[in-house]
């Protein structure tokens, strides 16, 4: 392989990475942007996800399993988190640091839980066969360059969510209502938006698009009860440097850190180079502390 | 916790492979040294005519010890260090790796990655083309639960070496296995640490009857006299450092979930707590 495919190569394996940040942090962009609400038991929304990937592929084995299993994830991922939004956190909502206690005490209860039904030591997922194959160029000067496909298909399905949730957000009544609250919650309210229920579905969507993340997640990664904390981390840190609550700043935020660990991961080992980018995200911060992208809202002001 | 054990004159039967590097009156160590599992290994790699090597590991002591030890033995066999890489521990992301991997082009990977990372980095492997039989890995920290729960399909032709394994013959396993799956299910699978949790307990029995007293200090002078026993392993003893002797198996996945044992020492194998390569002129003498 020769130094630009090499270099061409690692720019994808930036885009890669950031895929899975997008597809991890989304729905906490959007709990958290909305409802002010730090979840701490998103990461379990995640590892939810990966065992209803699972179960789904118990049922529907073969090629298609892993289609089926994204919706079913999505829908899983929902209902949890509406449980969990009904029953605890908007009690708790005139109180975040006590949401913030909550929440992680039910990731700790998700995860007991996952480690009661199916062991500590993790379930099987596997890539279907249909995105076993890498796309190799072999003449021209990107010879030797690799492309595999599982890689390409995240990459797809995070553009497609990306896309998805933007729809929903500006073309629909339902986006007019979320953007309405998280400018205004009052007046919003005032003006006869039911801001309970918008608060309910944004987390169940937030959640949702957590456990689908969960399912494409699994195809790289590890199916433990604990696999959230691996996640949970980098998604708090792109949710942060994107600026609190803009999905865009979260997408943005994605791509610059999986191109900055990619890049520095050419000079540096992997420890290092997370040093590098926490050391990065921290001077970032400190210059721009609003992040990448600024949000307007009420709810943010004083 | 090695202080504690001090402090407080304990003795703790320790089942775990580990780097070796170390000697206390205060442990039993019957988990692999060095010289028990990752030189074996190596023994073994160089006979099939492997040249050239990538080391990958979780960063902590462990591997980068273990490591340390293996590249001071592959230079000395006149063997090519293709590359060494570390992730941190619980690390997910081996995009970078595996570019090197593939700029490096080893004969095969000696991977001592912990936990959860191997199951990314098998999985982010296949997803770029480079299975096992592609590319042979041989781990130092996968054995039957862990092919189980990460899908022989995608570590099948994969080595390990280990001191144990499920499949390994002889009546003492087979009762052993039998027992074992008769309490916790017939689907269920023991490994290598597991097995040694177990002798470990036996063999505590025998020395304590022996010494007719539990007093940490009896035991282990007991403990090291007490000369081969069979056990699902086959025949152990603890040497005078208080290491097991034990032999040492190289396996190779099959798409079952278990092993196919390939290789076996000629004999059992001495324990060395400190490498002559690595750690000249130390010797650990206990007894």
């Amino acid at each position: 392989m020769n130094e630009t495919a090499f270099l061409v190569g690692q720019v994808f394996n930036g885009f890669s990475v950031a895929s899975l940040f997008v597809l991890a942090a989304l729905g906490l962009a959007l709990s958290f942007g909305l409802m002010r609400v730090i979840n701490m038991a998103h990461g379990e929304m995640l590892m939810l996800g990966g065992y209803l990937a699972y179960l789904t592929l118990q049922v529907v084995p073969g090629p298609l399993g892993i289609i089926v299993a994204m919706p079913v994830a999505f829908i899983g991922g929902a209902i949890i988190g509406g449980i969990l939004e009904w029953s605890v956190i908007h009690r708790l909502s005139a109180r975040p640091l006590d949401t913030l206690l909550a929440t992680w005490g039910a990731s700790l209860i998700l995860q007991q839980a996952a480690r009661n039904l199916f062991g500590a030591i993790g379930v099987e997922v596997t890539a279907p066969r249909w995105l076993n194959h890498t796309i190799t160029i072999h003449s021209g000067p990107l010879a030797g360059l690799d492309l595999p496909d599982t890689r390409l298909f995240i990459l797809l399905v995070a553009a497609l969510v990306l896309g998805g949730i933007a729809l929903l957000l500006n073309r629909t009544r339902l986006g007019l209502y979320v953007r309405a609250v998280n400018q205004d919650r009052a007046t919003a309210a005032a003006m006869g938006v039911n801001a309970r229920r918008i608060d309910l579905m944004v987390f169940s969507l937030g959640t949702g698009v957590a456990g689908l993340a969960g399912v494409i997640l699994a195809l790289l990664g590890p199916v433990t009860p604990t696999v959230g904390q691996s996640y949970i981390v980098p998604a708090f840190l792109v949710v942060i440097l994107g600026g609190l609550g803009s999905l865009v700043g979260t997408t943005i935020a994605s791509l610059m850190v999986g191109l900055f660990t990619a890049m520095i991961e050419i000079f540096v080992d992997v420890s290092v180079a997370q040093v590098l980018l926490l050391v990065f995200v921290i001077l970032f911060i400190q210059i721009r502390p609003q992040g990448v992208i600024t949000v307007r809202s009420r709810a943010l002001e004083g | 916790m090695l202080p504690v054990f001090q402090k407080f004159h304990g003795l703790l039967w320790y089942p775990v492979q580990f780097e070796g590097n170390e000697c206390s009156p205060n442990i039993m160590y019957s988990g692999a040294q060095p010289n028990q599992q990752a030189l074996p290994a190596l023994t073994w790699a160089e006979s099939k005519g492997y040249k050239s090597y990538f080391l990958l590991g979780s960063d902590y002591v462990y591997p980068r010890t273990a490591n340390l030890i293996l590249k001071k033995h592959i230079v000395h066999d006149g063997m090519k260090l293709a590359g060494e890489e570390y992730v941190p521990l619980g690390g997910t992301d081996f995009s970078s790796i595996i570019a090197e991997i593939q700029q490096a082009k080893p004969d095969i990977i000696i991977n001592t990655l912990n936990g959860d990372s191997n199951v990314s980095f098998f999985k982010q492997m296949a997803a770029a083309g480079m299975t096992p039989d592609k590319l042979p890995v041989m781990s130092f920290s996968i054995a039957e639960p862990e092919a189980k729960a990460m899908g022989p399909s995608l570590l099948a032709g994969s080595y390990t070496s280990w001191n144990y394994f499920q499949s390994l013959p002889g009546p003492d396993n087979a009762d052993f296995v039998a027992a074992y799956k008769a309490k916790f299910g017939a689907d269920s699978v023991v490994d290598d640490p597991m097995v040694h949790g177990y002798v470990d307990v036996m063999i505590w029995a025998a020395a304590v009857k022996k010494a007719g007293s539990f007093n940490p200090t009896k035991v282990r002078d007991a403990a090291v006299t007490l000369g081969f026993m069979p056990s699902p392993l086959g025949m152990v003893k603890f040497a005078d450092n208080q290491s097991m002797v034990q032999t040492g198996y190289i396996g190779e996945l099959q798409p079952d979930g278990q092993f196919k044992v390939i290789s076996t020492s000629p004999s059992t194998i001495e324990p060395q707590p400190y490498d002559p390569l690595a750690f000249p002129g130390k010797t650990c003498k206990l007894h």
